[in-house]
């Protein structure tokens, strides 16, 4: 039994990471109907973010402080912010009006870019990174970490926060007029273009967040370190329906309980496959995820 | 293409000649750098990848992204295949002789390639009612999926690799193949009943008002593509002589996806000029070898932003257009021709 | 029901989209060689109909019958091969194909060689491919595209793709040809010839034709028989005059707007 809970926890920690992931790109999916390949690559960006802010400020604000960890992570997240409107602006916007297909190859070739060049830049050896201490809390016969625990607050947090900004300011409001209908919204008068920005903005702060998360409870951190959690989050975004904010949330926590669970098993070697498979089911089954609704064609 | 078939049977003769005459320098003394050879290899490989993947995403225009994964099915199959049965056949064959190991190789590489037309097909009926990102997402992990498995074969080497015994893989062989796979996508499609792929990839839903079962046509087009994946699969085994899981990853996938999107999707002729272009690329920017796939990457991006019709249907689009200014003569505005 | 003679029956069919039931309870019978119009405000579920009738959608309840033959549970291309053609309301040409090409994709469901023959090129398959070619250019010449054979279908002027889908349609070889709208964005001189038109091609094809049509003048001057819909429901059916004067119709017209497309507010042609 607490075997169970452990694996569970550890899934929950997983399925958070994923979350915040998913959320970027459900996000941009929901504005601009495209999958964002890139968007993995800026979760990458965020831990590596973190990693050298740590150790430029770290003299005079100790990462392992409290302020010193907010205030890096602050600041990797709004770099990561201005990192996902630069591509947005030079990679994405002259295609608007192209085959999403164009989009999408361009995508892969700033994804692949931001990889390539992470490993001439930061090195292709994994980096080891730290941030507060870590610390394992026993309750009972679980093991809880400390990291853990920041996750799980984190995450609740950072949610809530985009709950909010999506469903009461009026640029969350804007965000959502603009992903029913492009021509709609800009007759209403709202800016698409800014609007763009800012969900691409907030896409890859949350990234950011997520790969900090992911670099504290993991040994290390190296340049390739998003593909797979990337693809993955993408499965959640999916797993949830595609497009809708709780439905990513819900199925990055799925997820990770599910792989959680598998690595815990003997067949713990597939469970890098496992979210394809999942993926390959839902798509099958239920294109819509989750929590979203079904669309018929029209003829 | 007047006379296709004569053109198939020159082509590939000059193939047998052009290998006959390295290997015979090879024996006399004056033996072609190894090094340009495997280039020559790797290049048409790539040439029968892009090309089968052209049929599937450029003519039908279902979007996969899990070639990789054909090519690994027919890799596998093939260097298993001549690494454990050859040794036993070649006894049956009359000995050690050219004409034993050539029905050894030419057998290995024909069930390879059975051997992805199938797993074409068990991943192609399912997933082919989804459309575009949706569809690249899906063979995106079918392929991976393939490659997990395979990393979790302990027959087949697992994640340490598979050694395969013989380095089979010739010109004549690599270029022969590439020439069928060129001529057999170029005749599906150049026929009345080859239409209904463009037509598929125009509109599904006036295809199927035209009588157009187009799901048949897209497993078709999915199976064929698959079939030559697993060739090229088993030519790259018989020329590396080692496959490793991971050289089978999405990486791989989007290489050749590239080369058909630069040679313009549906333009058989640009997706083998890509082709070329694409393999030698890295290997002129050997030298710089750590910034090269940067410059990949980045090349990548500019051309979509420039010319998202494909580098080279934007180069044919433009003599075009001034072979027309020059000579008054019309041509036809096709890009499928 | 299946009279003889009829070669189309729909009986009692609905469709429900979620709660929505956008046709409902319909029975429609079209006769060899008839030329029956079907009508409504807009929304009244004409299309869905279409797409009832080819398979796009399946009836949640009822049958269709074609020729005797239950059709209903078929796939579109299946149903097009029992001898059923199609055009779009929002034209649906291939548009990268030329117009040559969309007229021979047309030509498939009659084409004895396949793939095999594609890549063996034998005496037969060029035969074939030679009987076609002048087949379609025969078509394009008698429908007055022979000049855009090469052109592709993206970049003919309008008027010419509403042409050219009718005669894709009519390379399926059908013996029912569906029209969905095929005025629209005509001006009135080429509504006139389109008039002609489809009294030529049912004439030379021996053809019948379901219509689906917003112009009453289009409607009343050719239909011998029209059926009306209103909210899925057919309301009213019967020849032109009868359909003129029924006071059911001229009140789901009215209901949409001031009268201006009600069928009693033009003269017949």
């Amino acid at each position: 039994m607490s075997e169970f809970l452990q694996q569970f926890l550890n899934g929950l920690a997983l399925g958070a990471i994923y979350a915040l992931i998913a959320l970027g790109y459900t996000m941009v999916y929901g504005v601009l109907r495209f999958i964002n390949f890139a968007h993995s690559d800026i979760f990458m960006v965020g831990a590596f973010a973190a990693y050298y802010f740590s150790n430029w400020f770290g003299r005079f604000l100790p990462p392992s402080s409290v302020l010193g960890a907010t205030i890096i992570t602050l600041a990797s997240m709004a770099a990561c912010a201005l990192l996902g409107v630069v591509i947005e602006k030079l990679a994405y916007r002259p295609l608007r009006d192209r085959s999403k297909l164009n989009v999408l190859i361009t995508a892969i070739g700033v994804s692949l870019f931001l990889e390539y060049a992470g490993q001439l830049w930061f090195g292709a050896d994994p980096k080891t990174f730290r941030l507060l201490p870590s610390q394992n809390v026993h309750v009972g016969d679980l093991v809880l970490n400390s990291n853990q625990l920041i996750v799980f607050g984190m995450t609740l947090i950072l949610l809530l926060a985009l709950r909010f900004i999506v469903m009461h300011t009026r640029i969350g409001t804007a965000m959502r007029a603009v992903s029913f209908n492009h021509q709609a919204a800009a007759l209403m008068g709202i800016n698409i273009d800014s609007i763009i920005s800012f969900t691409f903005a907030l896409g890859s702060a949350l990234a950011a967040a997520g790969g900090i998360l992911y670099a504290m409870n993991y040994p290390a951190i190296d340049p390739l370190m998003g593909v797979l959690p990337g693809l993955k989050a993408f499965v959640a975004a999916v797993l949830g329906g595609i497009g809708n904010i709780p439905g990513a949330a819900l199925g990055g926590v799925l997820l990770g309980l599910v792989e959680s669970f598998v690595r815990g098993s003997r067949f713990s070697t597939y469970a890098d496959a496992i979210a394809f498979a999942i993926l390959i089911l839902i798509l099958l089954f239920r294109p819509a995820g989750i929590l979203g609704k079904r669309v018929v064609e029209k003829v | 293409m007047k006379r296709p078939k004569t053109l198939l049977a020159l082509s590939l003769a000059l193939c047998a000649l052009v290998s006959w005459a390295v290997s015979f320098a090879g024996r006399s003394g004056h033996p072609v750098n190894a090094y340009f050879l495997y280039v020559a290899y790797d290049v048409g490989i790539s040439i029968i990848l892009a090309v089968s993947l052209n049929l599937i995403n450029g003519y039908t225009g279902q979007f996969s992204l899990g070639h990789a994964g054909f090519m690994a099915a027919g890799a596998y199959t093939a260097g298993v295949l001549s690494t454990h049965l050859g040794p036993r056949l070649i006894p049956l064959l009359g000995g050690d002789s050219p004409f034993a190991h050539s029905i050894v190789f030419l057998t290995a590489l024909l069930v390879g390639g059975l051997a992805a037309a199938l797993t074409g097909l068990l991943v192609g009926v399912p997933s082919l009612r989804l459309k575009g990102d949706y569809l690249a997402i899906v063979t995106l992990g079918f392929g991976e999926i393939i490659r997990v498995i395979l990393q979790n074969t302990p027959a087949v080497g697992g994640s340490r690799g598979y050694s395969v015994a013989m380095g089979y893989t010739n010109l004549f062989w690599t270029y022969g193949f590439a020439m069928i796979t060129i001529y057999v996508v170029m005749a599906m499609v150049h026929s009345t009943y080859g239409r209904g792929f463009l037509a598929v990839h125009d509109d599904e839903v006036a295809a199927e008002a035209m009588g157009i079962n187009t799901t048949r046509y897209k497993v078709t087009a999915f199976v064929t593509g698959a079939f030559f994946a697993g060739i090229g699969g088993g030519l790259y085994a018989h020329s590396k002589q080692f496959l490793n899981p991971s050289g089978f990853d999405f990486i791989k996938s989007i290489e050749i996806v590239v080369m058909v999107i630069l040679g313009g999707m549906g333009n058989t002729a640009g997706v083998v000029l890509a082709a070329i272009v694409l393999t030698l690329l890295p290997e002129v920017l050997r030298p710089i070898a750590g910034y090269r796939m940067v410059i990949y990457s980045l090349l990548l991006i500019i051309l979509m932003l420039t010319c998202p019709q494909g580098l080279f249907a934007s180069i044919g689009s433009g003599l075009r257009r001034l072979l027309r200014r020059k000579t008054g003569v019309s041509t036809s505005p096709s890009t499928h021709g | 029901m299946n009279a003889p003679g009829q070669l189309l029956v729909l009986e009692q069919c609905t469709i429900r989209f979620g709660g929505l039931t956008a046709v409902s309870k319909l029975d429609l019978a079209v006769s060899e060689r008839a030329l029956v119009g079907l009508i409504g405000p807009n929304g009244a579920g004409k299309t869905t109909v279409f797409n009832l009738i080819t398979g796009v959608y399946q009836p949640t309840e009822g049958r269709i019958l074609f020729d005797g033959k239950s059709i209903d549970g078929k796939r579109p291309y299946q149903i097009t091969e029992h001898g059923i053609a199609r055009t779009f309301q929002n034209i649906r040409l291939f548009p990268s194909l030329s117009v040559f090409d969309n007229v021979r994709v047309a030509f498939h469901l009659h084409v004895l060689s396949g793939i095999e023959h594609a890549l063996w090129r034998g005496r037969a398959f060029h035969d074939e491919e030679a009987a076609i070619t002048a087949q379609v250019l025969e078509m394009l010449a008698i429908f007055k595209l022979e000049r855009f054979r090469d052109t592709p279908a993206k970049s003919l002027p309008y008027g010419d793709q509403r042409r050219l889908e009718i005669v894709r349609a009519l390379a399926t070889r059908p013996r029912l040809l569906l029209l969905d709208e095929p005025a629209a964005g005509m001006n009135p001189t080429e509504k006139v010839e389109l008039m002609s038109l489809i009294r030529f091609i049912q004439e030379k094809y021996h053809l019948s034709i379901l219509l689906v049509e917003h112009d009453m003048k289009v409607v009343m001057g050719i239909c011998e028989h029209i059926v009306v819909l209103d909210y899925g429901v057919k309301i009213a059916e019967g020849n032109p005059a009868a359909i003129r004067s029924n006071a059911k119709v001229i009140e789901a017209y009215l209901g949409e707007d001031s009268g201006s497309g009600a069928p009693n507010s033009q003269s017949p042609p």
